[in-house]
């Protein structure tokens, strides 16, 4: 390496003599150089010893273990016993399991749809010079600094609960008696999905950055030729922005398989009324580490991950046909 | 004319759909002031019958131990989780930015599957394991594997700043004689800062916002985070006190809200990176 970047003579010449006080040195060095190479693999590896450490013992072991568990009963006070695929028949026998199926995938279809339309919309309409935009902006983004967190799981349980605001809204609009959406089996999940779209704040922002890429002169020259706003919005604006939508759906995608706190939060652990609320995670928390099946937990997080990597697979190579990447 | 219209629209719209986005915040605000009795019956989120009795209560705590407590744990977890990361992180990302060894696309490549993998499948085993190494009820669980660079987004975040850092730099360095632990304290890491503060503010997001882990691995009220005293303080008080649960929870995001304040523009920068030629 230290030999191909030499440059010739004259340009060395032209820079200052600091410059060329260390081209000599470079050259005097080269020999040098070459042995630092073979040095700096080692560095290389040394550099990353943290994170190897991390990859080994807390990554790809556990992963190998958990593999191993899955075909086992396993309660952390025997050994384990290795019991073949029967974790992986029980699953599909489990009406509990099942329904956590059920109520994940209910969740993920309603949720990621809609939060990314929203999103977007959100953002178009922001977009184009309005006036304090960064007041909307930052309005629109404070739930998604928050949402995570057990305070506003806490704060929905009470809104959406009987007594609660939106019960008081109800009563006062419709003149609905009791109307407590936190208990019902039929509207505790929806609640939760509520709760999951506020959050459309950060990807609206990827949106908006997004769409600051888009060259105006691109709509300029649309606009000349008598494109209509709606042409230029489906050829233009909606091509350039699918890297976009394929990074916002595949992150929401991943995180909305694997959403946990308000679930917890807001049934209190349960997953209920009747399990409505029982989302997958919840329930690979309470096998595991309420009923210490691990072996059993650690199965139902192995299908979790190659139920994620089968759609992740699958985005990435339809993304062929429908992402736009200008580059 | 109709330009101006559609301005106005525009305005109205955000302007009401920004009140209900934050209404729910507002009122939570509010009823933090009000008395007990009064917060089930105010809908508008101003209180009726202000008070600081909410939080004198709520401060107080659960079984004797009061939130300021709860508080400095959880900051505590929160400082020592910005360490780990910063640190094992930042080595990570030099060494896949800007030095040469064998494995370094293979390895690399693996970095890139861990961004994507749901940690439940590594969760049990590590479960054992910190058992087994009795770290269960403790921190090291929530803390050691930040300095082992299991936050891969933050390597990753690195990588791309560090590549945009001109390579003309090393190689004066290097003509000077600069080895490659002195070019990584030297020349890259203060070219960095931008990323690293980003990693801090998101390090702190998560770590705050985490619930999982820390229910996972702490059982000791003298050890609860923020997180964990809020959901036990239902249990213990029933579910009749949500005065000083909101009083709590309210002072809970205060914090995040400081970070928003200050720090917006490398939020928005954490939020966008990966997505903008990723």
């Amino acid at each position: 390496m230290g030999g191909t970047t030499l440059k010739p003579l004259h340009e060395v010449q032209k820079r200052t003599d600091l410059a060329a006080r260390r081209y000599v040195i470079l050259r005097t060095m080269s020999l040098k150089a070459r042995t630092r190479n073979g040095q700096s693999s080692m560095a290389g590896y040394l550099f990353l010893t943290p994170w190897l450490v991390g990859l080994l013992g807390l990554t790809a072991l556990p992963m190998i273990a958990s593999l191993y568990l899955s075909f086992t009963n396993y309660d952390m006070i025997n050994r384990p016993r290795w019991i073949g695929i029967g974790n992986y028949v029980k699953m599909f026998q489990d009406p509990q399991y099942l329904m956590s199926v059920k109520v994940t995938l209910t969740y993920v279809l309603l949720n990621v749809p809609i939060h990314l339309v929203v999103a977007l919309l959100i953002a178009l309409l922001l977009h184009k010079g309005i006036r304090g935009l960064h007041i909307y902006r930052a309005v629109y983004y404070v739930p998604s600094l928050f949402g995570g967190s057990v305070a506003i799981s806490l704060l929905w349980k009470q809104i959406f609960g009987g007594g609660g605001l939106v019960s008081n809204l109800l009563e006062h609009l419709f003149g609905l008696q009791n109307v407590n959406l936190i208990d019902s089996p039929q509207t505790a999940l929806y609640t939760l999905i509520i709760l999951a779209i506020w959050q459309f704040g950060s990807p609206m922002i990827i949106f908006l950055a997004g769409l600051q890429q888009i060259p105006v002169e691109l709509h300029e020259a649309a606009t000349i030729d008598g494109a209509s706003t709606s042409k230029r919005f489906f050829r233009i604006t909606l091509p350039l922005l699918t890297p976009f939508i394929f990074f916002n759906l595949v992150m929401q995608i991943i995180s909305s398989f694997q959403a946990f706190t308000p679930a917890y939060i807001v049934s209190d652990g349960s997953g209920g009324p009747l399990n409505s609320t029982l989302f997958y995670t919840l329930y690979l928390y309470q096998t595991g580490f309420s009923n210490f099946q691990m072996g059993y937990a650690s199965a139902m997080a192995w299908v979790l991950l190659i139920a994620i990597a089968i759609i992740s697979a699958f985005l990435f190579a339809t993304s062929k046909k429908w992402v736009f990447y200008s580059e | 004319m109709s330009l101006t219209r559609v301005h106005w629209f525009r305005h109205v719209f955000n302007i009401l759909l920004g009140i209900l986005m934050i209404y729910p915040l507002l009122w939570m605000l509010g009823s933090s002031f009000n008395q007990e009795n009064q917060i089930f019956r105010d809908n508008f989120f101003i209180p009726s019958m202000p008070t600081l009795a909410n939080y004198v209560e709520g401060w107080a705590g659960l079984s004797g131990i009061g939130f300021d407590r709860f508080f400095l744990n959880s900051f505590f977890i929160v400082a020592m989780s910005i360490i780990g990361n910063l640190i094992s992180c930042s080595m990570a990302a030099y060494a896949f930015a800007r030095l040469n060894f064998r494995l370094r696309r293979f390895l690399f490549a693996v970095m890139l599957v861990t961004l994507m993998l749901p940690f439940h499948v590594t969760v049990i085993p590590q479960y054992i394991l910190f058992h087994k190494l009795g770290w269960i009820n403790t921190y090291w669980p929530l803390i050691v594997p930040k300095f082992l660079g299991v936050e891969g987004f933050f390597i990753f975040l690195m990588i791309q700043f560090m590549r945009g850092i001109p390579k003309e730099l090393d190689e004066a360095a290097r003509v000077d004689g600069c080895g490659p632990v002195r070019m990584y304290f030297f020349v890259i890491l203060p070219m960095t800062v931008p990323a690293l503060v980003t990693t801090t503010i998101f390090t702190f997001i998560w770590t705050w916002n985490d619930y999982f882990s820390q229910l996972l691995y702490i059982s000791s009220t003298n050890l609860y985070t923020v997180a964990l005293a809020l959901r036990q303080f239902v249990d213990v008080t029933g579910q009749s006190s949500w005065g000083p649960l909101f009083a709590m929870a309210t002072l809970s995001l205060v914090p995040l809200f400081i970070i928003f304040i200050f720090f917006q523009k490398y939020l928005i920068e954490g939020i966008t990176a990966g997505s903008v030629k990723g």
